[in-house]
């Protein structure tokens, strides 16, 4: 059945399922280091083959313990990075006490669970937020304490939930989610996982035809809190023989 | 008193001979009779205080029944009379917030909010199967647009005005007189003729705003006759980066402390001035 108002007639309902996702963005990379979790994205939102929107934001902090990446339908990153923080405020308005220490802020475990229900829910409906989200944090104890262990999951457009210490989506999973799980040590240092994930960045912008070299990283850690950087250019390197030369003086059969 | 209603106060939606509708007077006793709240716009922000009486005990005092409650980041609601009443406007308070953050993306400017308040609790003064609601609520805000902080109370009546300090409840005579003294009117602060931003230099500062309102919960309190009390007390500042808070708990109790000190003296000073009459 196509996702319809149920009540609707077939021949003047406007609803329509989502079908396509129109303006896109390409991967996110998430990386667990020593004292977090850092998420990686460009700036870039694609419509079709066209580099559209080169300062897109797809790094949201949702709450002050909590970051989101996503890649696929940019709308629907607005939609669902609107429906946390809305959540996030609500949170805060309702709880218990006046006083900021005493409330427990929604930690990135249950705001992943959260998504999932979201996105399992939607596809149900065949009408799926189209995206794969990347939610970076921190865990939290039975006893409502701010785990010390960091916690990095995905959720994607069907709702499956999964968790791990390295993640990536798109494109990321193929070229990039290699070279993070080779280089991984739980105690990186944060210099370490950042020249990992542009090194990253870098490649997946030779490699993947819907990146660019403006990019974001964020970080959560437990005394700072959400982190974003803005954006800035990576350096990339062309002088390759193979690209300067023509084909004649390469020294093979110059052919293609 | 006034005049009893005889036959026209049954309904809020019927008028007295003398243009009066006297639901929405019984409505605003309810508030009368209730803990004082105060609410006192300073330089830096807004401060809020609820005199909250302890019914029973056995309540776990310092974190139920709350009176003060929080909107949306940037505003803060307290309500005295019926406190179930007054949780049905903060609900809606809240309701209005994030609806107008949602449509607008930005958010609620504080008069707007306490317009919107207001519409909605003069709505229940005009229908006869409805009750308008026997809560006042102060409403403190910040603008982010316009910069500028502010405080606004909504009667039963479904009125709202902007206050530079504003009482509700049992205290709110001597609590206006005592609050008038203060340096809050930008007009008055600055000396004769001076203009508002002239003024707005010698306004109190928040923390003495806590600390006045300490003082002046505390010396309407009557040890024999009213209940013991719990003091709630959140601010809206500069300090607080504009984000609606409970008061931290040390700060009032420092101010409570210099209350009493206060309060103590002034008794004294007076019955030294008997003594002296007297001879």
């Amino acid at each position: 059945l196509p996702a319809q108002s149920t009540h609707a007639d077939a021949l003047t309902a406007s609803n329509q399922a989502t079908t396509r996702p129109i303006t896109t963005g390409t991967s996110v990379l998430g990386i667990k280091y020593r004292d977090g979790v850092m998420l990686a994205a460009d700036t870039l939102c694609s419509y079709g083959s066209l580099a559209k929107y080169k300062n897109a934001r797809r790094l949201l902090g949702v709450n002050s313990n909590t970051l989101i990446g996503a890649s696929g339908e940019y709308s629907d990153l607005q939609s669902i990075s609107d429906l946390l923080k809305a959540n996030a405020l609500e949170d805060r308005c309702t709880a218990d006490s006046l006083y900021d220490e005493d409330n427990n802020e929604e930690c990135a475990g249950e705001v992943w669970s959260y998504l999932r229900a979201v996105m399992y829910q939607r596809r149900s409906k065949m009408n799926p937020l189209w995206n794969d989200v990347v939610v970076a944090g921190f865990r939290q104890e039975t006893d409502g304490r701010t785990s010390d262990s960091p916690f990095l999951g995905v959720v994607d457009k069907i709702g499956t939930a999964y968790e791990d210490d390295v993640l990536a989506t798109g494109f990321g999973g193929y070229i990039a989610l290699p070279l993070m799980r080779e280089k991984f040590r739980p105690d990186m240092e944060e210099g370490e996982a950042r020249a990992l994930l542009e090194d990253c960045l870098r490649i997946l912008f030779y490699r993947d035809c819907r990146a660019l070299n403006r990019v974001q990283i964020a970080k959560v850690t437990k005394e700072g809190g959400v982190l974003v950087s803005d954006p800035y250019e990576l350096d990339t390197y062309w002088d390759f023989k193979g690209f300067v030369l023509n084909k004649g003086e390469l020294g093979t059969d110059g052919g293609w | 008193m006034a005049s009893s209603g005889s036959g026209y106060d049954l309904s809020s939606s019927t008028f007295s001979p003398d243009g009066r509708i006297f639901q929405i007077e019984y409505a605003a006793k309810a508030v009368e009779n209730a803990g004082t709240a105060l609410g006192l716009r300073c330089r830096d922000g807004v401060v809020l205080a609820v005199e909250k009486p302890l019914q029973n005990k056995m309540l776990v005092a310092k974190t139920t029944g709350r009176r003060i409650h929080t909107v949306d980041e940037h505003a803060g609601v307290a309500m005295t009379g019926f406190v179930s009443d007054g949780r049905q406007i903060v609900n809606r308070a809240r309701e209005e917030a994030s609806s107008y953050n949602e449509t607008y993306g930005t958010k609620i400017p504080p008069t707007t909010l306490a317009a919107r308040l207001s519409a909605y609790v003069h709505y229940f003064t005009l229908h006869g199967a409805l009750r308008p609601f026997g809560a006042s609520t102060l409403v403190a805000a910040y603008d982010p647009a316009t910069k500028k902080h502010s405080l606004h109370m909504v009667e039963p009546s479904g009125v709202s005005y902007e206050y530079f300090g504003a009482a509700a409840g049992r205290g709110r005579q001597p609590a206006r007189t005592e609050m008038e003294k203060l340096a809050i009117n930008p007009k008055t602060a600055g000396g004769a003729g001076s203009t508002t931003t002239e003024g707005t230099d010698s306004l109190i500062t928040v923390a003495d705003g806590v600390k006045q309102l300490a003082k002046i919960i505390h010396s309407l309190h009557d040890e024999a006759k009213d209940k013991p009390f719990e003091l709630e007390m959140s601010w809206l500042s500069e300090g607080t980066g504009w984000k609606h808070a409970g008061v931290p708990r040390d700060v009032i109790k420092e101010a409570v402390e210099w209350a009493k000190k206060e309060i103590e003296e002034a008794e004294e000073e007076s019955d030294e001035d008997d003594d002296e009459m007297e001879e």
